[in-house]
């Protein structure tokens, strides 16, 4: 593809250790208001309310403490929020920066599916000291065996590598999903 | 029908980098799985004005306590564009930094350089209907780190900004011209060589404002798109 007459794109660099006052202050106590919070969807928003947690690992299957974890998602209606006529006060965006123990939570809905071959999934994007350019993952849910089944993404991933997609569901509305940069179990990435 | 361009791989930095020792364990190893892009071209969250406060983007006056915060004021102002130099307007713009002496109010930041009671370092705004943005800050010093031996990283401001879609999410810094610790600095130098100084702002008398702040220019582009018309033919 030519790049001629064409600006160059920005390159991307690390988020560093100290994001946590600027992009999830709320979450750590600093006193600036945070534009996006864990907490998804209050008890006004409909669907099928769920609380996803899970840890990052490093390639030492040590836990990152200073990696920040962005959602996106659909409605419970399979719509994105900002779509025409999609207004039920869902922002459909979440982030968190993980903890101590490199745990990260989310409290939203179970998206829906805006097409009958698709699967219910989270976009994710992964952010930290250390990773130079974010890495896109996704959550798919381990109650869809069917839908994931026949979801075209998933159909692109290597069948040994699908699992790392998978949250699983544990207990009522409760998901684990964790994220390993790499390892045996090194989450599949995409390029978007 | 739009698609987005693909990203320039040659202008990101590979995920293991030598020179930058935490990536050794935190950058993926494996292929990334490319997404066809019917599956990947998607709108990313929309934020409105209501979310940023007044003083968001003014960094000299949001962690004011008692006084002015010290250090030299700047401007820093540039418009968010894409390939095809079209501006992108009403995207959100977040940025954070190191006070003027190189320390940075994160509790985890040790660095043993004074704190500024009166500077926090957060800011934000959305860029309006031209793409452009600004912010009125104080310049961040150089702080050291611990990659290697009298390591330090350059002045440099964090930018996280949002285009109109989910895959043009970037974060990046912002350094300043004529900084001599670029050279040396593995993080900016992670970058391909030809590409790096896109990344360094210029300073600018017309933004500068007399008496008052130095003025410096910072565009960002982001991914484009293309026209999926061919697809059918
Ligand atoms: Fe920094």
């Amino acid at each position: 593809m030519s790049t001629r007459g064409k600006l160059g794109q920005t390159p991307s660099q690390t988020v560093g250790p100290y994001f946590a006052y600027g992009l999830t202050p709320q979450q750590y106590g600093y006193d600036f208001a945070s534009i996006v919070t864990p907490c998804m969807a209050g008890p006004e928003v409909e669907g099928t309310h769920i609380h996803i947690a899970g840890c990052v690992f490093d390639g030492a299957a040590k836990p990152v403490n200073d990696a920040m974890i962005e959602l996106w998602q659909a409605d419970a209606t399979g719509r994105y929020p900002g779509t025409d006529g999609v207004n039920n006060r869902f922002t459909g965006f979440g982030r968190c920066g993980t903890n101590a123990d490199g745990g990260f939570f989310f409290d939203t809905i179970k998206p829906g599916i805006a097409r009958p071959d698709d699967a219910p999934f989270i976009n994710v994007t992964v952010m930290m000291r250390g990773l130079l350019l974010h890495a896109f993952t996704r959550i798919y849910f381990s109650d869809e065996v069917k839908a994931n089944a026949h979801d075209p993404v998933l159909a692109l991933v290597p069948a040994g590598r699908r699992s790392t997609l998978i949250a699983d569901h544990h207990a009522a509305g409760k998901y684990r999903f964790d994220i390993h940069m790499q390892g045996p179990q090194e989450t599949v990435f995409f390029d978007l | 029908m739009l698609d987005l361009n693909p990203r320039d791989w040659s202008s990101q930095p590979a995920y293991i980098d030598s020179g930058y020792r935490s990536t050794a364990l935190r950058g993926p190893t494996r292929p990334l799985i490319p997404l066809k892009p019917a599956l990947a071209a998607l709108d990313g969250p929309v934020f409105g004005h209501e979310m940023i406060g007044a003083l968001d983007g003014d960094l000299t006056r949001n962690g004011q306590r008692n006084g002015a915060p010290l250090g030299e004021r700047i401007i820093v102002t540039g418009r968010l564009l894409d390939e095809d130099k079209r501006p992108v307007p009403g995207a959100l713009i977040e940025i954070w930094q190191a006070n003027a002496a190189g320390r940075y109010i994160h509790k985890v930041d040790q660095h043993p350089a004074p704190l500024d009671p009166n500077f926090f370092g957060g800011g934000r705004c959305l860029t309006d209907s031209e793409g452009r943005y600004r912010f009125l800050t104080i310049k961040p010093g150089a702080y050291p780190w611990g990659n290697h031996p009298n390591a330090w990283r350059p002045n440099h401001i964090h930018f996280s900004v949002f285009g109109r879609q989910f895959a043009t999410r970037l974060v990046t810094q912002m350094y300043f011209p004529g900084d001599p610790l670029l050279t040396f600095d593995p993080i900016y130098n992670s970058s391909p060589e030809n590409v790096r100084t896109r990344m360094v702002s210029s300073f600018s008398l017309d933004v500068t404002e007399e008496g008052f702040a130095l003025g410096f220019v910072f565009d960002i582009v982001l991914r484009g798109t293309h026209s999926s018309v061919w697809e059918k033919a």
